[in-house]
């Protein structure tokens, strides 16, 4: 097995900008020092050959639940909106949008 | 364009017409008070989980029957980027184990257009965005209703099989037929029911290496589709008569302008970050529910086009057109009735593809006894093609009737065969040089002839019998 | 402490149901244990009093009229402040939830409500119940009730810290890689970690969705047991809802371990402590003297749990806590365009822990990395569960310690993630697989702090597990010289 990459700045820099996250250079700095060092402890998993394992993502063999197609009680659009924190004409209010969704 | 190919992939987004979201028991219904059809699941608050709706696997199956795909076992995965129409940031969609694989759909003219996968997902909110010109790059705010977040959505995407721009309106007009006719779609693109990704690229006519894509977002009408591509794959080809390169890039159809434009994308790295939805379990239909979706299928397009060209003994390029005419307003049950009660089928396409059509709300309502009854009057010459108009005005404006009753009503009684005899020797002996000619082999004097005798007897004679008289009388 | 014992929650139901208390006093005796001590313990975020006092006083006209208030009725709880409750601030210890109020209950809290129990607020966490110390609280730490200098771990801490502190005989709290049984370890009081798909997870705001279930902390097994009977059970809400009934534990109570085979697990006391590990051969001489047969028994995938939960947990977070982007709820810090708001809010309402187990949940599902270590990860979980079916089949639960070490002062750790990430060593096996463990207090360390020795057991074999879990606290209460421990 290939060991990946170890972790560094512009790994750091890249996956705070996805997640929308902002760092100060301080930060760039320590955040990549300690996910490294989780980075590293994780190579014990990332150098493992478990080619032909099956992966788990439900530890619990469950299969087609479904709900029937009926409606129910929805919220009400006061409550809702009474969360936001601006709305207009009974919409949520945000700042413009630059780009289109993907 | 003469030496370059245009090819076509389209996506096709359906909305399916379930009582209830994809993931929560909130209606789905189009039209309501913005934020009116929302809970805490499809607004995405914290805590909330999703609970995948019965229909809408029902709908997506029906939707791989009518395709000729293969059903399979699947998964939801989370799709990870921000909008704000998306309220958990992420899109719940099926990944790499779809619902439905592979399959194919055949269009009107012949050709075969392969289908990828026709998979789940979930739909996202709706924006508006308010501010100068109400266009979303010079917006100075938006606005966000959720009603539509979490609608069941089948995506449908065809391999790149597509050549032309009127193949690709062909494509998603039938693929619209198709959905209609599994019950899953209503169909209705200007209610955003279907909505239209094509990816367009050129290439030198023959080259076996397909070029750089463009993907056209979001075309919601079939004249917006034939368009765009046309435009896209002529911009394209400028570029590379020109030496330079096409950037594969998502463009807009603008509308107004008639022309696609690149979208002003913020500056944005897009890793989808796609991992198995850990709030949802898989998706294994049994062959039984399989079988069941597959059987609730209804009669598709290709069927009823063969059923009513097998109706004719070689249907004409205008029959063509009456054909496609009669499915796409629903009317050719109507037909198959008349036909099966013995009424002429051309006559019964005809009647039905021009006088119905004018009056659709009342056609679809039009029994089809009574229809059947008034073709086969008409086709034993009982009544004349106008008469027989008239008859099936008077049944569309009044909702159904008899049409016998109504003919005598109106006084309609096919001429006896001697006055008939007697009128056609009146015209002759007033036209005697006609005569003569029409003897002589002028044939197309019987029309001449067919009309003197309509006008004396107020349109009561049966074309037919005159002809036949007139025939008798030439020897 | 300075109060007497207060009464666990079975002996308190029992008094309401048959009319000897009220569950009105019992409320206001809890508020008031809260006013005198929890400025400084600080194990709520939110007390609510009122809705309290309007609580137990329908359980009391519901007794009065002679209808049954239910299992739990007039018990006070608490509960950890990830779980929705309607109109009640529901923060996450998040700066960036501060103010928001679920306009829907959890399915634990309807289920705790029904049975007769008063919600009397909302209580510490890590933000986002990610910790181990309930110092990554967005609003200030939680100190241990035993020790303000140490921590309560975490992160239900909290949660553990008012059972501890006798504010109330249960708290609910939430464990996605020992987050209920570590806190409960390190406070001296019972957590439980029920099998993935036994509580219902809607209104429990996510953290690591495959991972998280919610259970119970309590003064003892038998009110952990009738609190699981209560929040247990199918809810149509939640897909990974296992289907049936809910859970029947009580009747296993008292049933002994004469026969049961126990294996006291190899990498539960290997680098622990080793106060912690006298504890734990204690717990095992315990049992085996009780008639269950003792071995040793090894599982040493085991050793890979801590990596991979690094990888899958905050993985799944970064998709979890992308929701808070200052939209529709919570903190909204303004920016020029959306994305600028998005990334103005997430700065500043996130915490340093919660921004770490993103970037490195993001870095995880990442192109180019998901193979290597998300794709990983999740074929290590199967590893692991074949690694625990190997043991189960030769003996019928195993035991071990809850956490490394006893409670660890306070900013300890806090500059060093793997440090803290330790703390979860023994606890994250049984998340990955999606298997019951409890967390019982066996003792003290050499520093006078609580001990928990942990009981794992197989999918759906909680009745087994609390078997062997009273066991464990019987001997526990023998061996301090405390008679039946005064509860239960
Ligand atoms: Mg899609
Ligand atoms: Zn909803």
């Amino acid at each position: 097995m290939t060991d990946p990459a170890p972790l560094g700045r512009a790994d750091v820099a890249h996956v705070a900008a996805l997640a929308r996250l902002s760092l100060t250079d301080d930060e760039l700095e320590r955040f990549t020092g300690q996910l490294a060092r989780v980075i590293e402890h994780a190579r014990d998993v990332a150098a493992l050959d478990v080619g032909d394992v099956l992966p788990t993502s439900h530890a619990l063999p469950i299969r087609n639940v479904l709900r029937p197609d009926e409606p129910g009680p929805c919220l009400e659009r006061d409550v809702v909106l009474a969360q936001a924190p601006e709305t207009e004409d009974g919409r949520f209010k945000v700042p413009r949008i630059v780009g289109d969704a993907p | 364009m003469s030496g370059w190919e245009t090819v076509v992939g389209l996506e096709v987004h359906c909305e399916l017409r379930t009582r209830t979201k994809l993931f929560c028991s909130c209606r789905n219904a189009f039209g309501d008070e913005p934020n009116t059809n929302v809970c805490p699941v499809c607004l995405g608050l914290p805590g909330s989980l999703p609970v995948l709706n019965e229909q809408a696997v029902e709908l997506a199956m029906r939707i791989g029957a009518a395709l000729g795909a293969e059903v399979r076992p699947s998964t939801f995965h989370r799709k990870n980027y921000f909008y704000p129409d998306m309220p958990k940031d992420y899109q719940i969609s099926q990944y790499d184990e779809p619902i439905n694989v592979g399959g194919h759909l055949d269009l009107p003219d012949g050709s075969r257009v392969g289908i990828v996968r026709a998979h789940l997902e979930e739909d996202t909110g709706k924006t508006s965005h308010v501010g100068r010109a109400g266009r979303i790059h010079a917006a100075d705010y938006s606005l966000v209703d959720y009603n539509r977040s979490g609608v069941p959505l089948v995506e449908i995407v065809s391999e790149p099989d597509i050549r032309s721009a009127a193949q690709a309106r062909l494509y998603a007009a039938e693929l619209q037929r198709v959905l209609v006719a599994t019950g899953a779609s209503d169909g209705r693109m200007e209610e955003g029911s279907m909505r239209v990704d094509a990816n367009v690229s050129v290439r030198r006519a023959g080259s076996p290496v397909l070029g750089t894509r463009c993907e056209i977002k979001n075309l919601n009408s079939l004249r917006s589709l034939r368009a765009a591509v046309e435009f896209e794959a002529a911009r394209q080809v400028v570029l590379l008569e020109a030496g330079d390169r096409v950037a594969q890039e998502t463009r807009h159809w603008d509308e107004q302008a008639g022309r696609t434009l690149a979208m002003r994308s913020k500056e944005e790295a897009f890793d989808y970050r796609y991992f198995l939805e850990p709030d949802l379990v898989p998706l294994e239909p049994d062959p039984a529910w399989r079988d069941r979706a597959a059987a609730a299928v209804g009669m598709l397009p290709g069927a009823r086009r063969s059923r009513l060209a097998g109706l004719l003994d070689a249907p004409g390029p205008s029959q063509a057109d009456q054909i496609e005419a009669l499915i796409d307003q629903g009317l050719d049950d109507l037909v198959v009735v008349a036909v099966a009660a013995g009424a002429p089928a051309a006559l019964a396409m005809a009647r039905a593809a021009n006088e119905l059509a004018s009056s659709m709300e009342a056609a679809v309502a039009m029994d089809g006894g009574a229809f059947a009854a008034l073709v086969v009057l008409e086709g034993q010459g009982r009544l004349t093609a106008t008469q027989s108009k008239a008859v099936l005005a008077e049944m569309l404006a009044s909702g159904g009737g008899d049409p016998v009753a109504i003919a005598a009503a109106k006084g309609f009684e096919s001429l006896p065969d001697d006055a008939l005899r007697d009128v056609v020797g009146g015209v002759i002996e007033a036209n005697p040089q006609e005569w003569s000619r029409l003897c002589g082999g002028e044939d197309k004097l019987t029309g001449f002839f067919t009309g003197q005798v309509m006008k004396a007897t107020g349109g009561k004679a049966d074309g037919k019998a005159v002809a036949a008289e007139l025939r008798r009388r030439r020897g | 402490m300075s109060d007497a014992a207060p009464l666990s929650a079975v002996q308190m139901a029992a008094a309401v149901r048959a009319g000897e208390r009220t569950a009105a006093d019992l409320v206001d005796e809890s508020l008031a244990r809260i006013g005198r001590r929890d400025g400084e313990v600080h194990a709520f975020l939110h007390v609510a009093a009122d809705e309290a006092r309007a609580a137990a006083a329908e359980v009391d006209v519901m007794a009065a009229a002679g209808r049954d208030p239910g299992p739990l009725a007039g018990v006070p709880v608490a509960l950890k402040d990830n779980l929705c409750t309607r109109g009640l601030p529901t923060t996450c210890a998040s700066k960036i939830l501060q103010g928001w109020r679920p306009p829907y209950d959890a399915t634990v809290v309807e289920r705790l409500r029904a049975a007769g129990a008063v919600v009397v607020g909302k209580t510490n966490l890590d933000e986002f119940a990610m910790g181990s110390s309930t110092e990554n609280s967005g609003f200030g730490p939680t100190r241990h009730p035993r020790d303000p200098s140490r921590v309560p771990g975490g992160s239900s801490g909290g949660s553990a810290a008012a059972v501890a502190a006798g504010y109330v005989p249960v708290g609910l709290g939430s464990d996605t890689g020992g987050s209920v049984r570590q806190p409960a370890a390190l406070c001296g009081t019972v957590g439980v970690k029920p099998t993935y798909g036994v509580v219902s997870r809607y209104g429990l705001v996510a953290f690591a969705s495959s991972l998280d279930q919610i259970g119970p902390i309590t003064t003892c097994v038998a009110d952990a047991a009738v609190v699981l009977e209560v929040i247990g059970g199918h809810d149509p809400r939640d897909s990974t809802s296992l289907a049936g009934p809910p859970p029947r534990i009580t009747e296993a109570l008292g049933r002994g371990v004469d026969g049961l085979r126990v294996g006291v697990c190899r990498e539960l006391v290997d680098g622990t402590a080793p106060d912690v590990a006298a504890r734990v051969a204690e717990a095992a001489e315990a049992l085996a003297s009780s008639g269950a047969s003792v071995e040793e028994v090894s599982v040493p995938e085991m050793r890979y749990g801590l990596s991979a939960y690094y990888l899958i947990a905050p993985a799944e977070a970064s998709s979890n806590l992308a929701r808070y982007d200052g939209a529709r709820y919570g903190l909204r810090v303004d920016a020029e365009d959306v994305a600028g708001m998005n990334t103005a809010t997430r700065t500043a309402g996130f915490g340093a822990e919660v921004k770490r187990r993103i970037m490195l949940g993001t870095y995880a599902l990442s192109a180019g990395y998901y193979d290597a270590y998300y794709g990983k990860a999740q074929r290590v979980r199967t590893l692991l569960i074949d690694a625990f079916a190997r043991a189960y089949a030769r003996v019928d639960v195993l035991v071990g310690a809850t956490a490394p070490t006893t409670a660890f002062p306070l900013g300890d750790r806090v500059d060093d993630p793997m440090a803290m990430y330790m703390s979860d060593v023994c606890t994250i096996p049984s998340n990955l697989a999606g298997h019951p463990a409890i967390s019982v207090p066996f003792g003290e360390g050499d520093d006078g702090m609580p001990v928990g020795v942990q009981v794992l057991a197989p999918a759906l074999h909680e009745e087994r597990m609390f078997q062997v879990a009273a066991v464990v606290e019987r001997a526990a209460h023998q061996r301090s010289g405390s008679p039946q421990g005064g509860r239960s």
